[in-house]
């Protein structure tokens, strides 16, 4: 479970040129549940992503896993818990170039010391069940956006996490494709993983295997959520 | 130990997948640093092989040269004093030398003349060092003009070359007798050059040099020691010339290795953010970019280093003989033995790796310890 408690977050803090992404957000999210995050854009969801996956802090408020205060936690522990706990699909997949789709799968892992051997094997595993295993050996960028966005998953999974997270997974696929990545959300959500999109998709947020709809703008939740 | 080991492998796995992404530019770079790497290397194991090859030779120069002076200058000296200087305590020998310089319009070069007993050396004969053979393209049984003090035109019969294991020293050397030798300078009868004295112990060659001054006032001493310290110093000198040439060509290279690896692209930002955000810790990026360093500037040193060993004691330093042995048209042609000072090469190291090593984690470190959420956008 995550729990968000009055969080704020500010850009250029004490500026002119001050701007406030997100205004006192509260919210719980339970475990093993899919949760969409929708919002115009620069409505803040991206923010608040980052905030809850630990890769950006809040200016104030208080953000807890499984009852754990994350937030005052310094950076190595922050790490370990992004390391362990979450797996990210970003927009732009964000996948690195010049190296192949099985390196790209097994980076996340690679500060673990797991012994090569293994780490391949479960990496050629992942790409085997998303079904781009025979793409393994191609670089990245040779590969179209619905192998790379596959990669992105594998990679995402590598290390077991518990909280999948998505910032705009549809936004540079087609329908089909995009289907195809819910369907794989679904799968993910079967196995018990926290989901957590970003999207203003409604081949997203109107499928059946969302529980919760939350809508931003301006930085602030609309409504109560669905 | 074996997660240690294991999680450094992958690190350095993926640091040669991430240099081979680049290899175009990673090349120009080894390329440049090698080059800047091989030029220093070149002068330091250069000046050091020289340096000792001539310290070696000179241990068979005599113990103390006496000359005479007269108004500052070099004279002449009566053979006669060498019977004064020989009933000094601690002198077991004394012999007089005839020697002087040459210049040949032909060749536009100075020889170095020396009479010597050398058994090939007689009357009308004489024996060349290979730098003169070289430049007037004479061989044993070639004879060879000299213009006398008086314009009157002497030949003499080359019987031999002077082996080229000294030409260091010898490379502008005419072995000569002395009758040749008065003949050709108006050296009367009774007069030499210089004399040398053999001490018995080196420890009292000062105290020695200090008794002939006294006891012929008009003369200086010249100790083996000084004569070393002096080719030391010439040689010094030579290096520390090149590498102030050199150095404006390593300022260049720094500052290009600096802007190289100080100035993060954005493309190395986003994939520090991609690293650290799919769960790489801070340590993780500087050790990937240490490794990244240490290939780049080890393969450097090692490559630069090795193309110096062999310009230096296989090619006798080509690139830079006029400017590190000196003889302005004869140059030596030999072979320095090889010889590594492994002080100089620990300090090449240090200065070749760490600085670039310095200049690549700095900047890495400020981008690292940022939180990745840049990379969500």
């Amino acid at each position: 479970m995550i729990e968000l408690v009055n969080i704020r977050k500010s850009f250029n803090t004490g500026k002119p040129n001050e701007f406030v992404a997100i205004h006192g957000v509260s919210l719980s999210i339970d475990s093993e549940k899919a949760t969409v995050f929708r919002g115009p854009s620069g409505s803040g969801k991206t923010t608040l992503l980052s905030m809850i996956g630990c890769l950006a802090r809040p200016t104030s408020g208080r953000i807890r896993l499984n009852g754990q205060e994350i937030t005052s936690l310094p950076e190595r522990f922050l790490t370990e818990i992004r390391q362990k706990t979450f797996g990210f699909m970003f927009q732009q997949f964000n996948l690195i170039k010049g190296v192949t789709a099985l390196e790209n799968v097994m980076l996340p892992a690679y500060p673990s010391g797991e012994k090569h051997s293994s780490l391949k094997r479960r990496a050629m595993d992942l790409l085997d069940t998303f079904k781009i295993s025979q793409k393994a050996l191609s670089n990245v960028e040779w590969l179209s956006g619905g192998e790379a966005q596959r990669v992105a998953i594998c990679r995402a999974l590598i290390n077991n996490p518990s909280v999948i997270i998505a910032d705009e997974p549809t936004a540079n696929l087609d329908t089909k494709l995009s289907r195809e990545f819910m369907e794989i959300m679904g799968r993910l959500k079967g196995e018990g993983k926290m989901i957590l999109i970003a999207s203003h998709d409604p081949l997203v947020y109107e499928l059946s295997l969302i529980d919760r709809i939350i809508d931003l703008r301006d930085g602030r939740i609309d409504g109560s959520g669905s | 130990m074996e997660k240690w080991i294991e999680r450094q492998k992958h690190i350095i796995d993926f640091t040669v997948s991430s240099l081979l992404r680049r290899r175009g530019k990673n090349a120009a770079l080894i390329t440049v640093y090698a080059f800047v790497i091989f030029m220093l290397a070149s002068v330091v194991f250069f000046v050091q092989a020289i340096k000792r090859e001539a310290s070696i030779i000179l241990q068979d120069s005599p113990d103390l040269i006496i000359q005479r002076m007269s108004a500052g200058r070099h004279e002449l000296i009566p053979v006669s004093y060498g019977d004064r200087i020989r009933s000094i305590r601690g002198i077991s020998a004394v012999k007089s030398r005839l020697w002087g310089y040459y210049y040949d319009s032909v060749t536009g070069a100075n020889y170095t003349l020396m009479v010597s007993q050398d058994p090939r050396v007689s009357a009308g004969r004489i024996v060349i060092g290979a730098g003169v053979a070289r430049a007037r393209i004479a061989f044993a049984g070639d004879t060879i003009e000299f213009r006398a003090y008086d314009g009157a035109i002497i030949d003499l019969e080359v019987k031999d070359t002077i082996n080229s294991q000294s030409e260091l020293v010898s490379s502008d050397l005419i072995l000569v007798s002395g009758s040749d030798f008065r003949r050709l300078f108006r050296v009367p009868a009774g007069y030499a050059t210089d004399l040398t004295a053999k001490v018995r112990n080196p420890k009292e060659q000062p105290m020695v040099a200090l008794k002939v001054a006294t006891l012929l006032p008009d003369t200086r001493q010249i100790l083996k020691e000084e004569i070393l310290r002096t080719y030391d110093a010439a040689f010094n000198w030579r290096g520390g010339m090149i590498i102030v040439i050199l150095s404006g060509m390593l300022m260049a290279f720094i500052i290009l290795a600096w802007d190289k690896a100080s100035g993060l692209s954005s493309e190395e930002r986003r994939e520090i953010g991609i690293l650290k955000a799919i769960g790489w810790e801070t340590s993780d990026v500087l050790l990937l970019k240490f490794w990244e360093g240490m290939i780049l500037s080890l393969s450097s040193l090692f490559s630069g280093i090795l193309l110096a060993y062999a310009h230096v004691f296989f090619t006798s330093s080509f690139l830079f003989e006029p400017a590190l042995k000196g003889w302005a048209v004869l140059y030596p042609r030999f072979k320095v033995a090889p010889f590594i000072d492994p002080f100089q090469l620990a300090t090449l190291c240090f200065l070749a790796v760490v600085p670039y090593i310095v200049a690549t984690i700095i900047p890495v470190w400020r981008t690292a310890t940022v939180d990745p959420d840049s990379v969500m956008r």
